[in-house]
Parts: C-alpha cells; sequence; structure tokens
C-alpha cells in the first residue's frame, strides 16, 4: 500500500518534470526539471528495495552529473533561441507516440514469470559480493576504474587552451 | 492496487519515449545531452524492476544498473568537454550551425 501511493506519486513526479525537460523555453529550467526527475528515479530505486542504487543514483547523477550541465548551461551562455525544436518536430513526436505504444503493448501482453520471494534487504552487502566476492564482477570494477580514467584523460585534452 | 512490475516498465517506457523525442527533435546540444541522460535512467529502471520482480535474490539487476551510471556519468564528462570546446569555436551550441561533416 505504502509502495503503491509512493510509486504513483514519484511516477506522476518523474515525468512532469521529463515532460519539463523537453518542453520548457530556457535550457537552465530544463536542467532543473532533470534534477527534479533524477531524484523521482531515486525514489522509485527506493519502491523497488534498491536501496544502496538509490544512494548512488543521488550522489552520482544528481550530485556530479548534473552540477556538470548547470555549470555547462552557465559556460555556454549565448544570444540564443533557448530550448526550440528542430525541422524534425512533428515525425519525431510520431515515432516516439509510436515507440511507446509498441513498448506498452509488449509490456502488458507477455507474461512474467515472477518470483514471489522477498528480496534481500540491505542491498549494500549483497552487491558488495556480487562485486568484488568471488565468482563476481570484479573484472568489470577493474574496466570501469580503467573508462574513467581514459574519460578524465579525454575530457581534459579536448578543453585545453592552446 | 498493487503496482506489479508492468507499471515499472511502462513508466520506463514513458521516460524513454520523451528522452527520445528530446533527443532527436531539439536544437541545443545540451538539451540533446539531458535527453540522453533520461533515456539511461529510464533503461535503470528496467533493470532494477526486472532484478526486483523476476530474481528478488540475486542482483545483477541492480549491478548492470552500477555499471550503466558509470558508464552515463563518463560519457557526460566527455559530451560536455566537447560542447565546450565547439562553443569556442562556433560561439553558440545550436545544432543546426554545426554541419561542417554534412554532406
Amino acid at each position: 500500500m505504502g509502495q503503491s501511493i509512493s510509486f504513483w506519486v514519484l511516477a506522476v513526479i518523474a515525468v512532469a518534470a521529463a515532460l519539463g525537460v523537453v518542453l520548457l523555453r530556457s535550457v537552465f529550467r530544463s536542467a532543473l526539471g532533470l534534477i527534479l526527475c533524477f531524484l523521482a528515479v531515486a525514489g522509485i530505486f527506493v519502491t523497488l528495495n534498491a536501496d544502496f542504487l538509490a544512494a548512488v543514483q543521488v550522489l552520482i547523477y544528481v550530485g556530479a552529473v548534473a552540477v556538470l550541465i548547470v555549470l555547462a548551461v552557465m559556460l555556454t551562455r549565448e544570444v540564443e533561441r533557448g530550448n526550440v525544436p528542430n525541422k524534425l518536430g512533428i515525425p519525431v513526436l510520431i515515432t516516439s507516440a509510436l515507440f511507446l505504444g509498441v513498448s506498452a503493448w509488449a509490456v502488458l501482453t507477455t507474461s512474467w514469470p515472477q518470483n514471489k520471494a522477498l528480496p534481500v534487504e540491505p542491498t549494500a552487502g549483497a552487491l558488495g559480493y556480487l562485486l568484488f566476492g568471488q565468482d563476481g564482477f570484479v573484472l568489470i570494477v577493474e574496466i570501469a576504474a580503467m573508462v574513467i580514467l581514459a574519460t578524465i584523460i579525454g575530457a581534459i585534452s579536448i578543453t585545453r587552451e592552446k | 492496487m498493487t503496482v506489479g512490475l508492468e507499471h515499472y516498465l511502462i513508466l520506463s517506457a514513458v521516460l524513454f519515449a520523451i528522452g527520445l523525442y528530446g533527443a532527436l527533435a531539439k536544437r541545443s546540444a545540451l538539451v540533446i545531452l539531458m535527453c540522453i541522460e533520461l533515456m539511461l535512467n529510464a533503461v535503470n529502471i528496467t533493470l532494477v524492476a526486472f532484478s526486483r520482480y523476476i530474481t528478488p535474490v540475486a542482483l545483477t539487476g541492480q549491478v548492470f544498473s552500477i555499471f550503466s551510471i558509470v558508464a552515463a556519468a563518463a560519457e557526460v564528462t566527455v559530451g560536455l568537454a566537447i560542447i565546450i570546446a565547439i562553443y569556442r569555436h562556433y560561439k553558440g551550441i545550436d545544432t543546426s550551425n554545426i554541419n561542417l561533416l554534412k554532406w
């Protein structure tokens, strides 16, 4: 019952914020709508018993990605038209609506083999075993570290002043 | 009414469709990047919902989500670096002007 109410409230907030990102005229307000959407998605993770992932979402998406996006919005101020659609507005709208229809139809007509077991409760320990334990995903953790290093070097070298 | 797997999947599809519209139909490169982040968030919701309702004990979907968040953060970093470099050259980030490679 609590999960139902929180799911519906957070879902409405997330969809409204996403529409705000796409439809608001000012790019800065779109960025704020994106922050609200990230927070709503973190709440949805909590309703799905993914507590560690909700914390990671807030820390990384809201705390780093959204801050970087607002920084870029401030650094690229121009005499611009703001958040306007380009020539492909109507065909993309039809395509997105078609995609949504097909996805919703596919979701509703598949019988998912649901497991009624209760989920693992604090997920941090279980995720720790999965990521770093035996037969875990340790290799991907190391590769992720390499990816982040390459990203840092790439970003610095792209934006250096000559 | 109880919230089931289908609710989360349809919410994720709605967010993905909104992000898809924004990524294809907007002019400002920053808004395109924001809509790509929306799409990645929608996919993360799908992964965690599947993990919760189909294999509640094996948290593979959440592990996948963690790496998806890592990849998204790296992509935003490089994307914003490119946008700032483009802004220095064109004095704007309107993608209808950034068309040197167009046929």
